[in-house]
């Protein structure tokens, strides 16, 4: 295999990764979720006690 | 017994420490601001020539004060989101010390003349090892930490810190390979790179590169992610977008180095390359600075009344800023003109007192008060103060080094009909002068708005107490 065809391959393997992170982060399923997740720094209070 | 409090105690040390590392970094940079405008106002210590001072100036702003300050907040961010004490505290305190340690022993060993050569990584193969082994802790500490927590989510920022952590680990290494002297008989502190040629100018940039990137990027976004939501009142913009962020921004950083080498001895492909991934880089850096700016919409008003907020949200302007200038940089054509020149120079303070510097100031302000019991810091009025000398501080050095720098460029490569060079090397320095003023000018405003925070910080410390007893949330989290 030439390197040609090797950074082809590796240009499509990464571009599928990245598709397949953007559909999973965006995908429906996993809406709920992420806002969930994105609340966890106000999951405690912060403010000291005097 | 599991523990039912936050260690803050490391936290506290790493946060007061960024102040002092801040202040002695940046007045280096002013000392050597001045030097390039009055050359002999070091009296020709060798000690403190410029050569010497440079390295000392980088290494303290970004090691020890931007260092320092990721330490305080990683450990902060990573307890209060796991909703765990710290891992292997030992270790911890360990980390504290140890890379006190290197910031001594390199303020000692730069000025002496010892130095590997390599820029942002001049340090000798002793601190070398000393560096791996205070990593390698605090590695340990935070993927412990990370390892026991309550929640069932890994936060974002924490994601940031862990690819920052594990990427500088691998960068640190692979660049400083070298060969002691020592072996052959010579110094014990001096060594020769592993790597020769254009192969070791890659590795160098290579790792110079992805300094900026995953120490100086990736981890402060870490802070942007969990200070700026809490200092608004809000959760992030979109969460979403900080996952997609988190993984094109990793993934693209890692090849942008070869930018560093336009038009040398390295192959022609590579440059091409590190100047399209470069491009590329452009998207997840605006995408993650609007997910920041956005969170502040319906709430805007803060930034009128709150200076922490204006300094994170100024922070992230200054990041968009930069990372549009960086691309742009990297095309090989605009390189020709910019590189070698002051232009750099400016680019660099833009990210590094624009975004680096006013994010971690804007952290720094939002935690001190709670590592010392108090709601706010001493005067919010010496805050704003510091906003704004920052401010108009950055935006003078960036300004007059853009200007400084085109004028540079375009004076070099000025040429006569009879291919002879319209200037001589003098006559454009001689040109670099006002400018060169003007950023000492602004780069002294920026400092005096750090002694303004020192004072600010030991006024909040004296009448604030030492919180050791900040409780871990007892209620299961889902």
């Amino acid at each position: 295999m030439d390197s040609g065809t090797l950074s082809g391959i590796a240009t499509v393997v990464c571009l599928a990764t990245f598709i397949g992170i953007v559909w999973w982060a965006y995908s429906k399923d996993n809406k709920q979720r992420f806002e969930e997740d994105g609340k966890l720094p106000f999951a405690d209070d912060d403010v000291p006690a005097k | 017994m599991e523990a039912t409090t936050y260690n803050y105690k490391v936290v506290r040390q790493f946060a007061i420490m960024t102040v002092v590392w801040g202040i002695v970094g940046m007045l280096v940079g002013v000392i050597l601001a001045a030097m390039l405008i009055w050359p002999e106002i070091t009296y020709g210590i060798e000690w403190l020539s410029y050569g010497r001072l440079r390295p000392l100036h980088t290494n303290a702003v970004i090691f020890a004060f931007g260092g320092s300050g990721l330490f305080a907040v990683s450990y902060y961010i990573v307890q209060r989101t796991c909703q765990v004490r710290l891992w292997a505290e030992g270790l911890a305190a360990f980390t504290f010390w140890g890379w006190m340690a290197v910031i001594v022993l390199a303020a000692v060993t730069l000025p002496m003349g010892f130095t590997s050569s390599k820029e942002y990584a001049e340090l000798e193969w002793p601190i070398d090892i000393l560096i791996t082994l205070v990593w390698v802790a605090y590695a340990l500490v935070f993927f412990g930490t990370i390892a026991k927590r309550k929640t069932k989510h890994i936060y974002v920022s924490n994601w940031f810190f862990g690819a920052y952590i594990l990427t500088i680990a691998i960068l640190h290494i692979v660049n400083n390979m070298e060969i002691p002297i020592a072996f052959f008989g010579g110094s014990m502190l001096k060594s020769y790179s592993a790597y020769a040629g254009v192969q070791d100018a890659m590795v160098q940039w290579w790792y110079g590169h992805n300094a900026v990137g995953f120490f100086l990027t990736t981890a402060f976004l870490g802070m942007m992610y969990y200070f700026i939501p809490k200092q608004a009142g809000r959760p992030i913009y979109s969460y979403r977008l900080s996952v997609v962020h988190f993984w094109s921004l990793n993934f693209i950083y890692m090849w942008a180095g070869p930018h560093h080498l336009q038009y040398t001895a390295l192959p022609d492909w590579a440059q091409s390359l590190g100047m399209v991934f470069s491009l590329m880089l452009l998207a997840p850096s605006w995408g993650g600075m609007m997910n920041g700016i956005m969170t502040l919409s319906g709430a805007w008003h803060k930034l009128r009344t709150d200076p922490i907020l204006k300094f994170l949200v100024t922070a992230l302007s200054f990041y968009g800023m930069s990372t549009f200038e960086g691309p742009m940089m990297a095309i090989k054509t605009v390189n020709a003109l910019s590189h070698y020149t002051e232009w750099t120079i400016g680019h660099v303070h833009s990210g590094a007192l624009g975004w680096v510097a006013m994010i971690t100031i804007g952290s720094m302000y939002y935690l001190i008060p709670r590592l010392f019991g108090r709601e706010s810091m001493f005067s919010t009025k010496l805050i704003e103060w510091h906003f704004w000398l920052s401010t108009i501080g950055v935006v003078l050095y960036i300004a007059s080094m853009w200007i400084a720098g085109v004028a540079q460029g375009l004076m070099w490569r000025a040429s006569n009909a009879d291919g002879t060079l319209t200037y001589s090397f003098a006559q454009v320095l001689n040109t670099m002068y006002p400018f060169y003023g003007i950023r000492l000018l602004g780069g002294t405003l920026f400092l005096s708005g750090m002694l303004m925070m020192a004072y600010n910080v030991w006024r909040t410390v004296r009448i604030g107490r030492v919180v050791n007893d900040a409780a871990i949330p007892q209620a299961v989290h889902a």
